[in-house]
């Protein structure tokens, strides 16, 4: 049950995007078709996942002066190791990502975790902190890429939906990013605002 | 001719490609310390002389390291090592020669390492192929000074309307993120109007 919350956390109660406000630059950029977002989605968990390992690997071992750069070191090495695999096996997804593969490195979601958790907890904990950060990280960059690429491309998943519609190009562009998940935060506070005023009614 | 090219390159990055309002990238400073005007002044000035000193060392590292060696490959971790030791060392100059200016900028030079927006200008520079271009040391820096400019730009006015919203009247939940994130895209939207321009 400990070890389950500890996974389950990063979903809702800590979620990266949503509660913690970190991670945006990809969040924003890369959901414009769902596709793209659960591949950013598999990459960046595939670093969180090894840099959490590593990092909670050797926590007793590291220095606290020079800590920040061999997260960051650790970061990038697995940052590589997703560009070329990406790079020989999907050059498509890897087109289509672009400097988004590399910039996984400044992602703040890893050296947060990395910082956060991986440094004071055990090597199991910190897997299922990853692989529940990677999943809260991906449910939301799933949920506004669906939402973007209905609106902004009439799509889904590449497949056109309502034949003829002329889709709102502006939900694919840079704006639509914005207003989208300004509207999600929206939502999220309305729905925290009505738990919280149904617990003072009861 | 050049001087063309180098005015393209500016213009283009500062309002057609603005890193945060185009491309999306620097995002987390962008929110994180828009609150105010000065300290997004501080931020603003900080960024630029990163981003440019950060485009010079990356492109010269590049092309006088990683390829002579064929170690591309390594370009990102060799990347994010040089801006951190960068900014650690313009940390550790402003310290010594203006205590006033680090005062002003101090806190906000560790956070730039991690700011995607100066990864991003140093990635870019390789990616849009300076590298094999005769003048391609000068057009990398100008395009780390024009990022850097369009950083501050929008930042500056983000800052501006955000003290603004402090006493306006917002819904409850509409508060804090929310209402900052719709306003950056009314900003990106108005950014959009630069996409049709063309220079020369």
């Amino acid at each position: 049950m400990d070890y389950f919350k500890e996974f389950i956390k990063g979903v809702w109660q800590k979620n990266p995007i949503l509660v913690l406000g970190i991670g945006m630059c990809p969040t924003l950029a890369v959901t414009t078709s769902a596709s793209n977002a659960i591949w950013m989605t598999i990459a960046t968990t595939f670093v969180l996942l090894g840099s959490n390992i590593l990092v909670s690997a050797i926590r007793s071992i590291v220095p606290t002066h020079v800590r920040i750069p061999i997260f960051i070191t650790i970061i990038a090495s697995f940052v590589i190791i997703v560009e070329l695999t990406l790079k020989a096996f999907q050059p498509d997804v890897y087109k289509a990502l672009g400097i988004f593969i590399p910039l996984i490195v400044v992602n703040c979601i890893i050296l947060g975790r990395a910082e956060e958790f991986a440094s004071k907890n055990s090597t199991i904990r910190s897997i299922l902190d990853a692989l529940g950060m990677g999943l809260g990280f991906g449910l939301t960059l799933f949920t506004l890429a669906v939402i973007r690429e209905i609106l902004g491309a009439n799509k889904l998943f590449g497949y056109t939906l309502i034949n003829g519609m002329k889709p709102a190009i502006i939900m694919i562009l840079a704006p639509g990013a914005f207003f989208t998940l300004g509207l999600l935060l929206w939502a999220m506070n309305v729905i925290k605002a009505r738990k919280s005023w149904f617990k003072r009614t009861e | 001719m050049e001087i063309k090219i180098l005015f393209t390159i500016l213009i283009s990055t500062i309002f057609i490609n603005n890193y945060v309002l185009s491309r999306i990238l620097g995002l987390c400073p962008y929110l994180g310390v828009s609150k105010k005007l000065d300290s997004a002044i501080g931020m603003g000035l900080a960024v630029i002389f990163v981003m440019t000193m950060a485009s010079f060392f990356t492109f010269i590292i590049y092309k006088f390291v990683l390829i002579p060696f064929h170690i591309e490959y390594l370009r990102t971790i060799a990347f994010i090592i040089v801006i951190a030791s960068l900014v650690q060392l313009v940390e550790m100059v402003i310290e010594k020669i203006s205590p006033a200016l680090y005062q002003a900028l101090g806190i906000f030079l560790p956070l730039i390492t991690t700011n995607c927006a100066v990864l991003g200008v140093a990635v870019l520079n390789i990616e849009s192929g300076f590298i094999t271009q005769e003048f391609g040391l000068l057009n990398s820096v100008v395009q780390g000074f024009g990022a850097g400019v369009g950083f501050t730009l929008a930042l500056l006015l983000m800052a501006g309307i955000r003290e603004r919203l402090e006493i306006a009247m917002v819904p409850e939940n509409l508060k804090g993120l929310p209402i900052t994130f719709i306003t950056a895209g009314l900003m990106a939207m108005a950014f959009l109007g630069f996409s049709g321009m063309k220079i020369f």
